[in-house]
């Protein structure tokens, strides 16, 4: 087993991004996902890779998408309005059926903001970032050591289905340090690319590229196939982490940063004897609806905990769909909510008929 | 130490607090406990106050984000007043002497007050008064083995900066005696 190093959440990311063979990164710097932008310019140099620090956000996904639709891993950070920023390139990505991996180490919004951790970015990330029909495979870690693995998680099933990954982190989970793993040092296989535009060289039929449809039919026909390609995804690549919810009476459901405290005040309120437990998802789009309709049966009651004024919090909702009350407890802005607030929200559903 | 310390660093930016948190974490990680760092960032950094959690526990760690810490180092007095009543009752709070000369009013908290800017100042050891009290928590609150703290120091300053090893071990050798 590989030793364990303390490294910071982005530099992390970066680090796992260049061990899976992505050697084409595009960027703008903004605080808190800085980080990602100065170990790549560090190391994809001597990596034989390109790092490039782009006129704008804009430029930078544009960059990406000529870089992946030529067929290499390539990938872009920023955080909340600099991923604001880069919608535009985002659709045309999604349009291009192109994989392509985007990170959003989030901080309060709207706006600029505030520059500490956030999580108001789920709607952007799972509803729509861009204009258009279309989803993203979208990602929530939790640790650092989450903050490496799903790196080539984000890159394989971005290419096996030619749709943009995005990992949805958050200044907590960049700035932090945790202990960290890397997987030992493997030839890293990446999927044929028989649709990229790199060359022909006489031997085949030119690839195109392209996400302009002008004829209405033919546009309908290609956002009806891709979103054949989101329900396999929603059937196969729902991933969920389900904490001490065997018999749990309240289910917390929270991703990310915020599932971390919650863990924190779960553990308080069973010490308590209050049967609480968790659902984290981990990947928030395809949202993971088997999971929670698993527990709706035996819960009686759902909190949603975010970083946010209420936004997964309605994909809850949806899932349960009246059957049992969901609940919200969040803070905002860049506020951390404490365990201590969370264990309060917990003894006040406890105590509510239970 | 119980299952899961908490440890607040604060000061002001240039004193070391980042460094400070780093040390105490990579020693957690030579004892193979499970460890989080988390450093405050931001504008309020450039001048102005600056701290860090670490988070040193036998198991998986939750909210890295310390409000309620068994442990605070305080180097600068507006530090002292904003975490002074988190600390939790029967909690250590260290104290540099040097930078502060009020008197902590709790008395459900154990207060160690160290000299430990003037002391590093005396020895030629610049910049590593916090060091002098990490030296200081190590005694008292004894976060990790000895031989963990010996490669923490190690592990943390990186290569380049090797000149620096041995300021820090002395720092450290002078909290342990004082």
């Amino acid at each position: 087993m590989a030793e364990k190093v303390l490294m910071k959440g982005n530099e992390a990311l970066a680090e796992a991004a260049i061990q899976c063979g992505c050697k084409h990164y595009f960027g703008y710097p903004i605080t808190p996902q800085t980080e990602i932008a100065a170990y790549m310019s560090k190391r994809l140099p001597k990596e034989g890779g390109v790092f490039l620090q782009a006129e704008s956000e804009v430029a930078a996904i544009n960059m990406v998408l000529g870089a992946t639709a030529a067929g290499v891993r390539s990938m872009t950070s920023s955080s909340s309005p600099g991923v604001s920023l880069k919608s535009e390139g985002v659709s045309y990505i999604a349009g291009s059926d192109l994989p392509a991996l985007i990170i959003n180490v989030q901080r309060g919004g709207p706006g600029l903001g505030g520059i500490q951790p956030s999580q108001s970015d789920y709607w952007q990330a799972t509803k729509a970032l861009g204009h258009g029909d279309f989803q993203m495979f979208v990602l929530a870690p939790s640790t650092i050591q989450e903050m490496v693995d799903f790196v080539p998680l984000a890159f394989e099933v971005g290419e096996k289905y030619r749709v943009p990954s995005m990992i949805l982190s958050d200044g907590m989970l960049g700035q932090m340090m945790e202990p960290v793993e890397f997987p030992e040092k493997k030839d890293v296989v990446i999927a044929d690319k028989p649709w990229a535009t790199n060359g022909h060289q006489n031997k085949r039929p030119k690839n195109i590229v392209n996400s302009l449809y002008i004829q209405p039919e033919e546009l309908e026909n290609l956002v009806k196939e891709r979103y054949e390609r989101y329900e396999k995804i929603k059937a196969e690549e729902q991933r969920a982490e389900e904490f001490m919810t065997e018999d749990a009476e309240i289910v917390i459901v929270a991703f990310g940063a915020s599932s971390r405290v919650a863990r924190s005040a779960i553990k308080s309120a069973r010490e308590e004897g209050i049967k609480v437990g968790m659902i984290r998802p981990i990947t928030l789009w395809p949202f993971p609806d088997k999971t929670i309709e698993k527990v709706v049966p035996t819960a009686k009651k759902f909190l949603c905990v975010e970083m946010n004024m209420g936004q997964m919090v309605e994909d809850v909702r949806l899932v349960v769909n009246g059957r049992k009350p969901v609940e919200f407890f969040g803070r905002t802005g860049g506020v951390i909510p404490t365990p201590a607030e969370v264990l309060d929200q917990i003894r006040a559903l406890a105590g509510k008929e239970m | 130490m119980s299952k899961t310390l908490n440890v607040l660093l604060a000061g002001f930016g240039g004193q070391g607090i980042l460094f400070a948190g780093k040390t105490i974490a990579y020693s957690g990680l030579m004892d193979n406990k499970e460890i989080s760092w988390l450093p405050s960032y931001g504008p309020e950094m450039r001048g102005g106050t600056c701290n860090c959690s670490v988070v040193i526990s036998e198991e998986s760690i939750g909210s890295p984000l310390v409000t309620q810490p068994d442990v605070l180092i305080a180097m600068n007095l507006p530090s002292l007043d904003k975490f002074v009543d988190a600390v939790v009752p029967g909690g250590t709070i260290l104290v540099d002497s040097s930078m502060i000369s009020k008197k902590v009013e709790r008395t459900d908290v154990n207060v160690y007050y160290i000299d430990a800017t003037k002391i590093a100042d005396e020895k030629g050891l610049k910049g590593c008064a916090i060091i002098i009290l990490v030296g200081k928590m190590f005694k008292e609150v004894g976060f990790c083995t000895q031989e963990a703290l010996d490669k923490g120091i190690q592990k943390v300053i990186p290569a380049k900066k090797a000149a620096m090893l041995g300021l820090n071990q002395e720092a450290l050798k002078i909290g342990m005696e004082s």
